[in-house]
């Protein structure tokens, strides 16, 4: 209209993540109605909402895993919405899953080996990585900074909750993550393990943008800057996290109704 | 533990990381029974008469490279294919085609160097077009739709005259002839037969642990996850039927020569079935494992006859023996001949680790 800037924020250009009117059915069941979203890059924010509200729906539609039924999504200006899930990761989007879905059969190198792999060339590679590999180096890195190293040679299937939780994040940090959606990180950890985590999470470089959904606001609403709230699959209320907090509305639906 | 990490700290650090990743990567090479095991492999002319060395080893070792090919793909893939033995027998097919045969109006009468290649590039691509259909089903879909692709070439090659020359099939198949050497004879024969499993034997080693195989692993364990890490799939799936069938077509080649002829009983339903149980009798989850299948099918077909003959029962019974054998390794050992034959091991080493003291400590 007037301006380049506004021309351009109107296009999605100067955002992260833009949803726009996401839709997603499941049958009859509108798991997500009507979802507008705008995340700024570098920003972080925290979903939150009750069982059912829609939050993992809303990461399956921005990773691909489901496709919206309508709507669009764009991606640091991309619209992504027709792409397949790796095409997206290629461009910078990582996720972690709620229930960790990792590669059991793998040892925990050869897990975060693929996920710097998967980023980069060579997937198809019938070459053995050598011993200055970059990619090697990348995953000693990695493993290295989830506190894994000890583990390392071991098969994912026979490591502690904790510790998959923690590889999880490494394989969702591989490469050159532009934007990260972390489902219930925190989920079955041990108060030491959560304060590991809320490390992690703030010692990212601040470019790295992220949602987080948590049902721990002691682990949510230190780590971001901002909240969505959900309800029904519908955005209820955005706001920062003091405001989210103190909201009657908010404390009626979510903090209070059988939550300690 | 606290002995592993000191041990680290030597000065000759590097060089044991090089030997340990080394050792890592081709365990055999510190296993004394892989070493017997190929140096007789090796001097088995010396040993074997004629009848030992094609009847019984060639064609373990044919059967053993086409169900290794299952293995890879099963094993490192999670996908079960009932067409890899139509994939070999169809490299077989275009090898009799396209060189010299006992059936001058089919066969192009092409030399063997170039119509070996024609042969291994158009099963390639067979089997590569088989499995871009069937990526596209999962688990008991996947066996069907391959053993339909199967069952169909089957029927086609029993009906068309024209280039299959229907149920008599193609004779005489003319075999390499170079460096004045027959390569058709016993032990020539018999080495190349050796070669090619070699190569295929340490190519699916090796492709288990690079980037391609282990992506491959990535796909069998959670194939969602993978394309949330940036691989696509299905791409991964076709490219693993494309190895897997330029493995089968190596078999297949070496099948032909081995028979010099091939007909619609080469790849018999009940053919493409035996693959399957080769493999899972051996063991789908290493390399090795259908090499000890093969041998044991082999075995079994030809001494049962003779042996329950000796028990007063038909010989052709021995379909029976192989049949209970794979009821009694489904039962007792899903992991085949290697499973058990590690848990045996296991049990030694442990025991003997609780009586004598840690050996390997």
């Amino acid at each position: 209209m007037d301006s380049v800037a506004q021309r351009l924020s109107v296009v999605g250009a100067g955002a992260a993540l833009e949803l726009r009117g996401v839709t997603r059915l499941f049958g009859a069941l509108a798991a997500l109605t009507d979802v507008t979203i705008t995340v700024r890059p570098g920003e972080r924010r925290a979903v939150l909402g009750s069982n059912g509200a829609g939050k993992t729906t809303l990461f399956n539609c921005i990773t691909g895993d489901f496709p919206p039924s309508s709507g669009t999504i764009r991606f640091f200006g991309e619209d992504i919405t027709q792409f397949p899930p790796y095409e997206r990761i290629r461009r910078g989007l990582r996720r972690t899953y709620q229930i960790s879905a990792l590669f059991p059969g793998l040892t925990v190198q050869d897990n975060v080996y693929l996920a710097c792999r998967g980023v980069s060339r060579g997937r198809f590679s019938f070459l053995r990585p050598g011993q200055n590999d970059a990619l090697m180096h990348a995953t000693e890195t990695l493993v290295q900074a989830v506190h894994l190293s000890g583990v390392k040679d071991q098969r994912v299937a026979e490591l502690a909750h904790g510790q998959q939780r923690q590889l999880e994040i490494a394989l969702a940090l591989a490469g050159a993550p532009r934007f990260i959606l972390f489902d219930e990180p925190a989920a079955g950890l041990s108060p030491t393990e959560r304060r590991e985590l809320i490390e992690i999470l703030t010692s990212l470089p601040a470019h790295i943008g992220y949602i987080i959904i948590e049902h721990d606001m002691d682990v949510a609403l230190r780590v971001v800057e901002s909240v969505t709230m959900m309800h029904n699959g519908r955005i209820f209320k955005e706001g920062l996290p003091r405001e989210i907090e103190s909201d009657p509305e908010v404390q009626e639906l979510y903090l209070g109704g059988g939550h300690e | 533990m606290s002995l592993l990490q000191s041990t680290q700290f030597r000065p000759d650090r590097s060089a044991n990381a090089t030997r340990r990743a080394l050792l890592r990567a081709w365990p055999e090479f510190q296993n004394p029974v892989a070493w017997l095991v190929a140096l007789i492999l090796v001097i088995m002319p010396l040993i074997a008469n004629g009848f030992f060395l094609i009847e019984i080893f060639a064609t373990t070792l044919i059967l053993g490279v086409i169900a290794l090919s299952l293995m890879f793909l099963a094993g490192y893939g999670g996908m079960v294919s009932l067409m890899q033995l139509t994939i070999a027998g169809f490299a077989g097919y275009m090898v009799a085609v396209f060189g010299v045969s006992g059936n001058a109006n089919i066969s192009l009468g092409w030399p063997w160097w170039l119509a070996t290649p024609m042969a291994l590039a158009l099963a390639t691509l067979f089997g590569t077009l088989g499995g871009a259909l069937a990526v596209r089903t999962e688990g008991i879909y996947t066996i069907m739709i391959t053993l339909a692709i199967g069952a169909a070439f089957y029927y086609f090659t029993n009906q068309n005259w024209a280039i299959f020359n229907g149920h008599t099939g193609i004779n005489t198949v003319a075999t390499p002839h170079f460096l004045g050497v027959d390569w058709r004879t016993d032990i020539a024969f018999y080495y190349v037969t050796l070669g090619v499993a070699a190569i295929c034997y340490f190519a699916v080693q090796y492709v288990s642990r690079a980037p391609f195989g282990l992506a491959l692993q990535g796909v069998r364990d959670n194939s969602r996850r993978m394309a949330a890490l940036g691989f696509n799939p299905n791409a991964h799936r076709i490219a693993a039927y494309a190895f897997a069938a330029f493995i089968a077509a190596l078999g297949g080649v070496l099948q032909v020569w081995n028979y010099r002829q091939i007909s619609p009983g080469s790849v018999s339903v009940g053919a493409c079935i035996d693959v399957l149980i080769i493999a899972v009798v051996g063991g789908i989850t290493r390399p090795i494992g259908p090499f000890i299948g093969a041998l044991i099918f082999v075995l079994l077909r030809t001494f049962a006859l003779d042996v329950l003959i000796k028990f007063g029962l038909d010989g052709n019974r021995f379909r029976l023996l192989i049949g209970l054998g794979f009821l009694a390794i489904v039962f007792w050992s899903s992991d085949g001949v290697i499973g058990l034959w590690e848990r045996w091991r296991r049990r030694n080493t442990s025991s003997t680790q609780r009586s004598g003291g840690g050996r390997h400590g």
